[in-house]
């Protein structure tokens, strides 16, 4: 049972580095997308922009989201995706846009999709470890197999040994 | 002259608390009570020799003493008094000395409690407490040294030394950097310090179990003497992180109070933890059972105390509660993993001595939702843990730089969140021992009826159709009416005991049982934060324009009108630029706020202070992002129910407070069961 478990855990580990895992798998079609015309052809509000730019993080600024940051390399980011607004781009058309220059880590969450099975994995584990304990414990006690030997616990002299250490640590 | 004070103090405490290790250990093995004590002794002189070593920090920043390289990062001549004090944990160095000032605060605490019963365990206790405290003694001394000064060598480059390089001459400049501007409000006074009292006093728990652990004991005494421990330092967590969340609101300017920025998460694994101990504690006293789960949640709350200290002070994480890149890295980490190894080593070594006593009667019990309730605490952890890290092993096994933002976290969480409301309400309507699901059903139709009649009264009263919206007022509503029942009942039962009138009752019986009536007040807290939660999260709005003076913005019902720029000079050497906006509703003036921008001249970095205007219903919160002479461009949220978030955290802190004093239990005391 552990072992299974041991290798489900490296197994899913060992995705997250195949070189042809989902990490790779949208690279084809960032070559497609073209740079955007600086010219915007529609006026587009600052809301419009806001809300593509929320979902995305600048390299520099880290953990800052878009919308929200201050510098001026984010506020020229801001006005790139306005162009490509303007220009009728998609929301998914921008962010790919973005991610084909700077990487994955401009998206608020991995693409891969592991990011959200492993924790959802070990917490079903905890989740059934949880409930065989509790199912053991439910059991007469009588039921359960014998504790393991254990010489701090079992051995009589060395429990009678511990016993008398205390009495002198506790009478000074 | 008093750096060097300092720094004796500093090296002094060092050698006592490695002395203090030695002399407990050496005392416990070989039964030499003289060596025990004068450990305890060592133990208790570290706090006043910390506390030398800090004063006098604090007193070199006061002194504008530039010729500290400390001094000169953190501080400069225009700070105020107050925040020149809070200079000592506005840097790496000093805030690894707060850290040492206040373990060995907690434990020259700890040496003066009553250890009668518990002599065996003492040794034990001062060895981990001591160890603690040597290596963040010694990581200051070594590794970032307050006390450094600046030295400028022969050929012209200066460099920070505690001791003067070859051929090198002191200087003295004549300013500071001054503190990061983020960190220049009120806010500092207390939320970095609360945060390290809760880190910090989690180390004593950790220290009882442990010397549990090593003394071979097997009776419940490390849980009662730790209980309360853990609860202050869980106090001090919880009100450090509800203050930062606060002053991130009020500083940060993006409308929230919670950026799930990788330092804040960090900050929540010990608390998550510490919350599931301070719950299945209660099963250990009450059935005998879970003890071995019970230190292991005291040890990992320590370690993830300790690896989230490392993480943020290391560099590790970058984010704005970070230093940046340091050299603490390597000894923090060889001192984690000796930590880890030797703890964890133990106590699976002594695991027969935890068995559980007794059994769970029932699925259907109260013992059985506490612990549900641990499984959506560790669930939580591993998703906080997980998404922490998750850039980290990217990056370091396929080199592909990512972010977990927010969005992971809301989604992942999202469930979790929902079972625990949930749990929060039908816990309280659960017995103990055994449940009987018919009296469950019948206890639990009020507040599941009254739920729905509150929710569809809210959606048709606020026209809320979002299915999550109202998913999250029932829960809410749910829970806060189960609690309320509960302590009604309660209430009921001692009027009808004690005769006493009903505000009277009311207040008695929380001073009765004070852990479980004061559990009581933080889940109605708990509650009141989630309707303001539910309010900022599903319904804010938000715009941003660009207004001339004079002109009107609409957002959600209000108008808000731009109506002039103030610049002006504060005596903290800043240039101000406030912006007056009006606000309107329904042709009513509703008063003034004043987002602003503020630049500080000693560092010339600019900061944007949002101008909130706040009431029960709803905040208006406003940034300005830039300006010029006519017309400036604001961003502008619309926040429903956000005041809820910080009358339910006051009342939550309230509720622990009231758990963490102790109860004066009486005999005809009603359990209110």
């Amino acid at each position: 049972m552990r072992r299974i478990i041991w290798s489900a855990i490296f197994g899913l580990l060992l995705a997250l580095t195949l070189p042809g895992g989902p990490v790779a798998a949208q690279s084809a079609e960032r070559e497609r997308l073209q740079e955007p015309q600086p010219t915007p052809s529609r006026a587009v509000s600052d809301d419009e922009v806001n809300a593509i730019a929320r979902d995305l993080y600048c390299p520099i600024c880290e953990g800052i989201p878009l919308d929200a940051c201050t510098t001026q390399a984010c506020a020229d980011w801001r006005e790139i995706i306005r162009g490509q607004l303007a220009e009728g781009w998609s929301k998914e058309m921008i962010q790919e846009y973005f991610r084909s220059r700077y990487g994955d880590r401009v998206l608020a969450v991995p693409p891969n999709p592991l990011v959200f099975i492993i924790p959802a994995v070990l917490i079903a584990l905890a989740a059934v470890l949880f409930g065989l304990a509790l199912w053991r414990t439910r059991k007469p006690l009588a039921a359960l197999p014998a504790p393991p030997a254990d010489e701090t616990s079992d051995d009589p002299y060395a429990a009678r040994l511990e016993e008398e250490l205390k009495k002198r640590l506790q009478g000074k | 002259m008093v750096a060097d004070f300092g720094l004796g103090a500093l090296a002094i405490t060092f050698v006592t608390a490695l002395y203090a290790v030695f002399a407990a250990i050496y005392g416990a093995r070989r039964n030499l009570l003289a060596w025990v004590e004068s450990a305890r002794l060592a133990m208790l002189i570290t706090f006043p020799l910390m506390a030398a070593a800090a004063f006098s920090l604090i007193f070199l920043v006061l002194n504008n003493s530039f010729e500290m390289r400390y001094v000169f990062e953190v501080s400069s001549r225009s700070m105020p008094v107050y925040l020149k004090i809070t200079a000592l944990w506005g840097g790496q160095a000093g805030s690894l000395l707060l850290w040492g000032l206040v373990m060995a605060g907690f434990a020259a605490a700890v040496t003066l409690r009553k250890w009668e019963r518990d002599r065996d365990l003492l040794p034990w206790v001062i060895a981990v407490c001591m160890a603690t405290l040597a290596f963040f003694a010694g990581l200051t001394l070594f590794s970032a040294n307050p006390f450094e000064r600046i030295w400028e060598l022969a050929s012209g480059e200066r460099l920070g030394a505690v001791f003067a390089p070859a051929g090198a001459r002191l200087i003295t400049l004549a300013d500071g950097n001054g503190l990061n501007p983020l960190l220049r409000h009120p806010g500092m006074v207390f939320h970095p310090p609360a945060l390290y009292l809760g880190f910090v006093s989690f180390v004593i728990p950790f220290a009882f179990a442990i010397a549990t652990l090593a003394a071979g004991r097997r009776d419940d005494r490390w849980i009662r003497a730790t209980r309360r421990w853990t609860l202050a330092g869980w106090l001090f967590l919880s009100l450090g992180l509800l203050l930062g969340s606060r002053w991130a609101y009020d500083v940060l300017g993006w409308g929230g109070y919670w950026g799930w920025d990788p330092s804040e998460v960090a900050s929540l694994w010990p608390w998550l933890t510490a919350t599931a101990l301070l719950h299945s504690v209660v099963i250990q006293e009450r059935r005998g059972m879970f003890k071995n789960w019970n230190m292991f949640l005291v040890i990992a709350t320590y370690l993830l105390a300790l690896l989230a200290t490392f993480e943020i002070r290391s560099g590790l994480l970058t984010s704005v509660h970070a230093f940046g890149a340091s050299n603490i890295g390597t000894p923090f980490l060889v001192f984690l993993g000796v930590v880890l190894v030797g703890s964890v080593g133990l106590w699976l070594a002594r695991w027969g001595l935890l068995r559980s006593e007794g059994q769970l009667t029932s699925f259907v019990s109260r013992e059985a939702l506490f612990l549900l309730n641990n499984l959506l605490f560790m669930g939580l952890l591993v998703i906080c843990l997980w998404g922490v890290h998750y850039p980290i092993i990217s990056d370091l096994f396929t080199g592909n730089v990512v972010t977990v933002g927010a969005a992971f976290y809301e989604q992942a969480t999202a469930p979790l969140l929902v079972l625990m409301l949930l749990l929060l309400g039908v816990c309280p309507l659960m017995a103990w021992g055994v449940g009987n699901l018919r009296r469950l059903g019948m206890l639990i139709l009020v507040p599941v009826g009254g739920a729905l009649v509150i929710t569809a009264a809210a959606a048709l009263l606020a026209q809320i159709t979002l299915f999550g919206a109202l998913l999250g007022i029932w829960l809410a509503a749910f829970a806060g009416l189960a609690i309320l029942i509960e302590y009604g009942r309660g209430v009921a039962a001692h009027r009808r005991r004690t005769g006493l009138s009903l505000p009277l009752a009311f207040w008695k019986l929380a001073g009765h049982n004070r852990r479980r009536y004061g559990g009581a007040i933080v889940h109605l807290g708990v509650v009141l934060m989630a309707l303001g939660v539910i309010g900022i999260e599903m319904f804010q709005s938000q715009t941003q324009a660009r207004l001339n003076q004079g002109d009107s913005v609409v957002l959600s019902g209000y108008t808000l009108t731009y109506e002039k720029i103030d610049f002006f000079e504060t005596q903290e050497n800043t240039a101000v630029a406030q912006a007056t906006i009006r606000v309107y509703r329904d042709g009513n003036d509703l008063g003034e706020i004043h987002p602003r921008r503020e630049l500080f001249f000693d560092t010339m970095q600019a900061t944007t202070i949002p101008g909130v205007r706040s009431t029960l219903q709803d905040d208006l919160y406003a940034q300005m992002l830039d300006f010029d002479e006519s017309a400036a461009t604001f961003k502008l949220y619309h926040n429903p129910l956000v005041a809820w978030l910080w009358i339910g955290g006051i009342v939550f802190i309230l509720g622990t407070v009231v758990a963490v004093l102790p109860s004066q239990p009486r005999k005809d005391e009603v359990s209110g069961k």
